[in-house]
């Protein structure tokens, strides 16, 4: 199997570009107080495991961990933070493309690290 | 394939694949030219050593410890397979995941230690290696550390330089920006041609970042390779072998010693590939590169190559059942 440089850079720049507008532009955030998702990660495992959004909708995902410090990466909606036990990380987003996107730890957390996802799905 | 000597060619790594890891011989295609041996002469003084012809392999992803059907025998086969080889290689490199981690106390020593002795067994003349996450995302590599020494490293073979990076220690898949400074120093005192080799256990460009197949700031790492034009990058940690080109560098994936991952461009989840009673080491493997490519070139000709692996129809075939074939090494 050969992959080209041109396919894969493709790829991840629209990813890129995706993800630094649903996270970074402050225009794209609704005027009203963001809903609050509450995301519990504890090994290995995350609740809930699946969160729907409406695309342009902007939430707030409130994220801690029960246990020791997790991951949260989803490149194509540009969140990518660290779950640091004992404090609530706080993340805003504003999906700007509709789908259903595979979350991921991706602190390495024990064993079972390699199972740890959770699904959020973008509606029109 | 020949070609004119210029900077911009020098070795090829190439021959056929015979599906655990990889062996590779790296072939100089000088000749007797004053040119030729210009080209040695000044890589050599670069790397300590003018280049000549020599083999190595790769070994990946033993996960010792690792609760599967396969247990240690895919190792412990690998290991007696290079034992066997009419030419044995020079050097044998390990691209992590060395060990399957755990936490009851004491039983992740003793497979790191289980792991160095059977690997002990190579009857090579050195063994590198660089660690997993499973080897060392839980204790920041103080294990690995402990046992093997470093965790990112480089050192100079008969003319290729080698870079082991660590791209996993920090729990994170990145590498880091102190050790991408230390990269950087360590790559200045080379020429641009000269031939390098980096191993390191995660993919560093986005294979399938939904999956944990990247390396966050591996874009960073190839841009400090950029300049250099003869880049073979090689890692593990998919357990499937692959080949990616960008820029000058050409990436490759060994085959896993403990259990094998689908396509990821063929199935959504990843779960690894069943193990099939009948056939132990399917989808695990050796992979040969000879080198074939250096027969039949005129004995006055400057046959100036590149750095590349070039695997053949045998790759991704049926794993050790391949080591019956002729080998040509």
């Amino acid at each position: 199997m050969t992959r080209q440089w041109t396919l894969r850079i493709a790829g991840s720049g629209l990813a890129f570009v995706a993800g630094l507008l649903a996270v970074a532009s402050p225009s794209a955030r609704a005027q009203d107080e963001p809903r609050v998702i509450v995301i519990t990660a504890k090994r290995f495992e995350f609740s809930p495991n699946l969160i729907t959004l409406a695309r342009g909708e902007t939430v707030k995902l409130q994220i801690k961990s029960e246990d020791v410090t997790h991951g949260l990466f989803v490149r194509p909606l540009g969140i990518d933070t660290e779950i640091v036990p004992g404090r609530v990380t706080e993340l805003t987003v504003t999906p700007a493309t509709a789908g259903t996107y595979r979350a991921i730890c991706d602190h390495f957390c024990g064993a079972g690290h390699g199972g740890m996802k959770m699904t959020i799905i973008v509606r029109e | 394939m020949k070609k004119h000597l210029d900077r911009r060619r020098f070795l090829k790594i190439a021959g056929t694949s015979m599906g655990v890891g990889a062996l590779y011989t790296v072939w100089p295609g000088l000749g007797r030219s004053a040119e030729a041996a210009e080209l040695a002469r000044r890589l050599g003084a670069a790397t300590g050593e003018r280049p000549t012809p020599f083999s190595f392999a790769q070994l990946s992803d033993a996960h010792v410890g690792f609760d599967g059907p396969v247990g240690t025998r895919a190792l412990e086969k690998a290991v007696a397979t290079i034992n066997g080889l009419p030419r044995r290689p020079d050097l044998v490199l390990f691209t992590g995941d060395l060990t399957h981690d755990t936490e009851k106390p004491g039983e992740h020593a003793a497979r790191m230690n289980l792991f160095k002795e059977i690997s002990g067994r190579l009857q090579v003349q050195k063994i590198y290696h660089v660690p997993g996450e499973h080897d060392a995302g839980l204790d920041g590599g103080e294990l690995f550390r402990n046992v093997f020494g470093p965790t990112s490293y480089s050192f100079d073979h008969r003319g290729v330089h080698f870079i082991g990076l660590d791209n996993v220690s920090r729990a994170k898949p990145e590498v880091g920006a102190e050790q991408r400074a230390w990269l950087a120093k360590d790559l200045s005192r080379f020429h641009q041609t000269t031939p390098i080799v980096v191993f390191t256990h995660r993919p560093l460009f986005d294979l399938r970042p939904d999956w944990e197949w990247f390396t966050s700031d591996g874009d960073d790492v190839m841009n400090l390779l950029a300049p250099y034009e003869n880049v073979t990058v090689l890692y593990g940690h998919i357990h499937r072998e692959d080949h990616h080109i960008s820029g000058h560098a050409q990436h490759f994936a060994a085959r896993s010693l403990s259990f094998a991952f689908p396509d990821p461009d063929k199935v959504e989840e990843k779960k690894a590939i069943p193990f099939d009673k009948d056939q132990p080491f399917k989808n695990l493997g050796l992979r040969l590169i000879d080198r074939t490519t250096a027969a039949g070139a005129r004995a006055d000709a400057i046959r100036v190559q590149d750095v590349e692996l070039a695997m053949s129809e045998l790759s991704g075939t049926e794993g050790f059942q391949q080591l019956t074939k002729p080998a040509t090494f």
